[in-house]
């Protein structure tokens, strides 16, 4: 009994690192750039932020019954998770790319631009390695907050710890709860040390 | 361009600028000669500042000319006119992620000069601006004090060896003793490197120590010209402003104590 809960952790756990890792690398992948491409449009930015934020502030639980009903991007499973799961990722990442990169001292700027770097060579030497450590944090609260929501998705189906917690509150088996709720919180609490680990190695270099 | 102005590296004719409704710069006229320090006098908000942006085109000026070697700005590619002028701020502005050496090797970078000529050429200024290549090259600029920070701007500035450098208070945020330094040191420069310099302070003391020649710029307007010893005998109102303020030091420091 013991060995087979111990497998069913282990199990779902993947399951719920590879939502979370799947949303995550997908939302940087769109953030990180989309915020590069704002920081050259400042009228796109206020929609952006405007939407990142507006999706922020729909209840999770709410925005997984939203999703279910689209054809294409909704439905059981794992896709519709991912896509909320990005969804949510999405701010804290392209808000602090954006204020990295915006961040980055105005003499610092104005002296490249006078030295006659090209506005991509700007942004590569310059903007965008002086906003590194800005995008990490980011990224880890993005992660963080993710692997928290990640045990939601269950409810639609896509497994993950959640499906513990969720088997916990309908047998009322607080045992059960906690054999979701612990190792996700384990998971936060490793990526959120080993994220500002990397953040300061390389906020060192 | 070898004609009779050949030594002509800067001309500015009539240049104005604006910025919303506020004339920044009014019909300015001025000429930078080859090994001239043509300093830019003035309180804060005459237009010192703007007319040194509009010279590497950081600004877009209004009206009017300016001429870099002979050819007009509007021709030039602003990429390439930056690259000709050595530019100094009064922060600094050092890339912070970035080495002395690799600082100091900017220009010539992004001029792709070979790594060992770079090499060479970062190692001299350095030795140029006082700072050992083999002690400061592998420094971050977090580790070095203000005055160290400004050499390294000057040697970066310099690096491509640009027909002209522009200055801007890039000894203001100094402590008096380290600005003393660096103003002996940059005489000592340019006596050696003979370029042509556009300087602004706000400082009299320092444009009368610096430069070759004085321009006194009042609420975007040239109100004086004049080499440093005529700018002494300058009658205008605000060069006289800017007098008084010399002879009170003057008079302080050679006064007899009271009691004597």
């Amino acid at each position: 009994m013991n060995q087979r809960l111990a497998g069913e952790i282990l199990s779902l756990s993947g399951e719920h690192l590879l939502l979370v890792l799947i949303a995550i690398g997908v939302a940087g992948s769109l953030a990180v750039p989309g915020a590069i491409a704002l920081t050259r449009f400042a009228s796109l930015r206020r929609w952006m932020l405007g939407f990142a934020n507006v999706v922020q502030t729909i209840p999770s639980l709410a925005l997984f019954g939203f999703l279910l009903p689209l054809p294409f991007i909704g439905g059981i499973g794992q896709h519709t998770a991912i896509i909320a799961l990005c969804l949510y990722a999405l701010l804290p990442i392209l808000r602090n790319t954006l204020l990295g990169i915006l961040g980055v001292d105005r003499a610092v700027r104005e002296s490249a631009v006078a030295m006659g770097m090209t506005r991509n060579q700007i942004l590569w030497h310059v903007e965008f390695p002086l906003a590194v450590p800005a995008i990490l944090a980011g990224l880890r609260i993005a992660t963080v907050a993710t692997i928290g929501t990640a045990t939601i998705a269950a409810a639609i189906g896509a497994g993950g710890l959640g499906v513990f917690i969720f088997r916990g509150i309908a047998t009322v088996d607080n045992t059960t709860i906690l054999a979701g709720a612990v190792p996700a919180a384990v998971m936060a609490l490793v990526a959120d040390e080993g994220l500002e680990w990397i953040e300061k190695r390389l906020s060192r270099a | 361009m070898p004609n009779a102005d050949s030594a002509v590296v800067l001309e500015i004719r009539n240049l104005s600028c604006r910025i919303g409704e506020r004339w920044i710069l009014r019909d300015i006229n001025l000429e930078v000669r080859q090994g001239e320090a043509v300093v830019l006098l003035g309180r804060s908000g005459c237009g010192k500042t703007t007319l040194l942006k509009c010279v590497n085109g950081l600004i877009e000026p209004a009206g009017g000319e300016i001429r870099f070697q002979g050819k007009p700005a509007s021709e030039w590619d602003p990429i390439q006119l930056r690259r000709r002028m050595g530019y100094v701020i009064q922060e600094g502005g050092l890339f912070p992620h970035w080495t002395v050496s690799a600082n100091v090797g900017l220009v010539p970078e992004l001029e792709n000069w070979e790594p060992p000529v770079i090499e060479e050429r970062v190692r001299l200024l350095l030795d140029m601006v006082g700072l050992p290549a083999s002690e400061f090259g592998p420094r971050y600029p977090r580790q070095l004090s203000g005055g160290q920070k400004q050499r390294v701007g000057i040697a970066r500035a310099l690096a491509a060896d640009p027909p002209l450098l522009l200055l801007d208070e890039p000894f203001a945020a100094l402590d008096p003793i380290t600005r003393l330094e660096l103003q002996k040191q940059f005489l000592s420069l340019r006596s050696a490197v003979g370029k042509a310099a556009l300087f602004v302070t706000h400082d009299v003391r320092e444009a009368l120590m610096l430069g070759t020649r004085i321009v006194l710029l009042k609420d975007g307007a040239i109100d004086v010209i004049a080499d440093p010893v005529g700018f002494l005998a300058a009658r205008t109102e605000e060069a006289r402003l800017f007098l008084a303020g010399l002879e009170e030091d003057w008079r302080r420091q050679n006064e007899p104590t009271p009691g004597r």
